[in-house]
């Protein structure tokens, strides 16, 4: 029972944030902000994640493809493609399940269990306008930009890996990326840190809003919002790819 | 005017308190008094629709607040102020930016208009040099008095005090209660003060209405309270410590 009503207020909070969606002056002030926070600020963590995955995946692909007849331009197709189809945006939506995730739900909650929200909304504003609409709607605009940061430095970092390590030549590797590139791959990476981007911070945003206790209770639905995304990332992600591929 | 008909409310299957019934007319100002837990709080949240009840409803100046749309909802809050427990300041903006929100948002006012309005307000809580202080920087009786300026920003009809007292020193309180006769007074606002503190009570209410046994159990002007022979009334009373002269 207590999965469905939850199911039900999170629809009920959606609803409420597609209607509001269109009192583009509350909250126009509060996207710019909320972009800047979770795209602008969670670059480095991305990139940074991207570029070490890309370089784990070309040494440990070395190591693995160690047959002569295999080509070491494989090596290239396979880190280019892995982080385009997958790894980019799985990576990334698993770092901000917690960077982002925790920050909106400890916002939200704490805003909640102070009276804030009770605030807004007793000044004659519409509080699901005011706080949710921005924060699911900066992460359309910026998480597949994080996306395309990380699978680029995922990229760049492998092909780095391969050259310093001396196990894959910078030709090899730019020939296998090349030749295994198609721009569906782009399309389907960028569709799915868009829904991974809703998905996070649509079931934060619903964590921290209806959070109750104090701080005891702020601490849950962070830890819940965190947890409950990297749930639905992988989940949605294996939906996906069973749909889109 | 406010008139509050055969309203009930419960949390699940612990009943709040029922067939409630109460008038609050224009310029005076109400306390609602009662032992911590009684539903204070929550019968005020219920008069500018914050909460609904599971039964009842309440009329603002013949408009029932529970059938009214959203829209028109909102539009009657802004006839409302709303003086928190804490406060409720929003911590991401400074004190003066917290008194500005409403005007910035409500108004279509120039940055000098506002700035002179604010100022007013500051100045009618004796925190005009407060500058660009944030919210963190204030001790409890200053985030009280900014909270209180906030309310009135908007120059509302009705202003309700949630424990505007609780938490503060003796003295401090005086300038609070002070602070709500010079509003009531000056201003002409309808006040609705819920607190348990009789020593606010007999300053600066008009009449009062006591929440027991999950109703309203006494219900009477200040006069009729200090002769009053309620004995559950008097008990109260005799348990904050404050004897009637």
């Amino acid at each position: 029972m207590d999965i469905l009503h939850d199911f039900g207020r999170y629809c009920k909070l959606l609803y409420q944030a597609i209607r509001s969606s269109t009192e583009i002056g509350t909250y126009y002030k509060n996207l710019f902000a909320e972009m800047i926070k979770t795209g602008y600020d969670s670059l480095p963590i991305v990139m940074l994640a991207g570029a070490f995955t890309g370089a784990v995946l070309t040494i440990q692909t070395a190591y693995q493809l160690v047959v002569s007849y295999i080509p070491l331009s494989t090596i290239g197709a396979i880190v280019v493609q892995s982080m385009v189809i997958e790894l980019a945006a799985v990576i990334s939506g698993l770092v901000l399940a917690g960077r982002v995730g925790a920050r909106i739900a400890t916002e939200l909650g704490t805003m909640r269990v102070s009276e804030q929200i009770d605030a807004i909304e007793s000044m004659g504003f519409n509080s699901v306008s005011f706080l949710v609409v921005p924060r699911v709607l900066a992460s359309f605009f910026m998480f597949p930009v994080l996306y395309i940061a990380a699978a680029t430095c995922g990229i760049l970092g492998g092909l780095l890996a391969g050259i310093i390590t001396g196990q894959v030549p910078m030709a090899d590797f730019m020939k296998g990326g090349r030749e295994y590139f198609f721009a569906w791959d782009i399309v389907f990476g960028l569709t799915k840190s868009i829904v991974f981007g809703f998905v996070i911070t649509s079931v934060s945003c619903y964590k921290g809003y209806y959070a109750t206790g104090g701080a005891e209770g702020v601490g849950k639905a962070t830890t819940n919002a965190a947890v409950l995304s990297c749930i639905y990332v992988l989940l949605t992600d294996l939906l996906l790819a069973a749909i889109l591929l | 005017m406010i008139e509050i008909k055969n309203l009930k409310k419960s949390f699940g299957s612990n009943l709040v308190w029922e067939d409630v019934n109460l008038d609050i007319h224009d310029g005076e100002t109400l306390a609602i008094i009662g032992k911590s837990g009684c539903g204070k709080s929550v019968l005020m949240k219920h008069i500018n629709a914050l909460l609904t009840p599971d039964e009842g409803t309440v009329i603002v100046d013949g408009h029932d607040i529970f059938k009214l749309t959203y829209v028109d909802l909102r539009i009657l809050r802004q006839r409302f102020g709303f003086l928190f427990q804490g406060a409720a300041l929003f911590d991401s903006i400074s004190a003066y930016e917290n008194v500005a929100f409403p005007l910035r948002y409500f108004t279509k006012w120039k940055e000098d208009q506002i700035h002179k309005r604010v100022m007013e307000c500051l100045d009618m809580v004796n925190l005009s040099n407060i500058g660009d202080k944030s919210t963190a920087e204030l001790s409890g009786g200053m985030r009280k008095r900014v909270g209180l300026a906030r309310a009135i920003v908007l120059e509302p009809d009705y202003l309700m005090y949630d424990e505007p007292t609780s938490g503060l020193d003796p003295e401090t309180s005086d300038e609070i209660n002070d602070l709500i006769i010079y509003m009531s007074e000056s201003l002409k606002i309808t006040s609705i003060v819920v607190t348990h503190d009789m020593h606010s009570v007999l300053r600066i209410a008009d009449s009062a209405a006591f929440l027991d046994e999950q109703k309203l159990s006494w219900y009477g002007t200040i006069d009729e309270l200090r002769i009053s022979k309620h004995k559950r009334l008097l008990e109260f009373i005799k348990a904050s410590e404050y004897q009637i002269g």
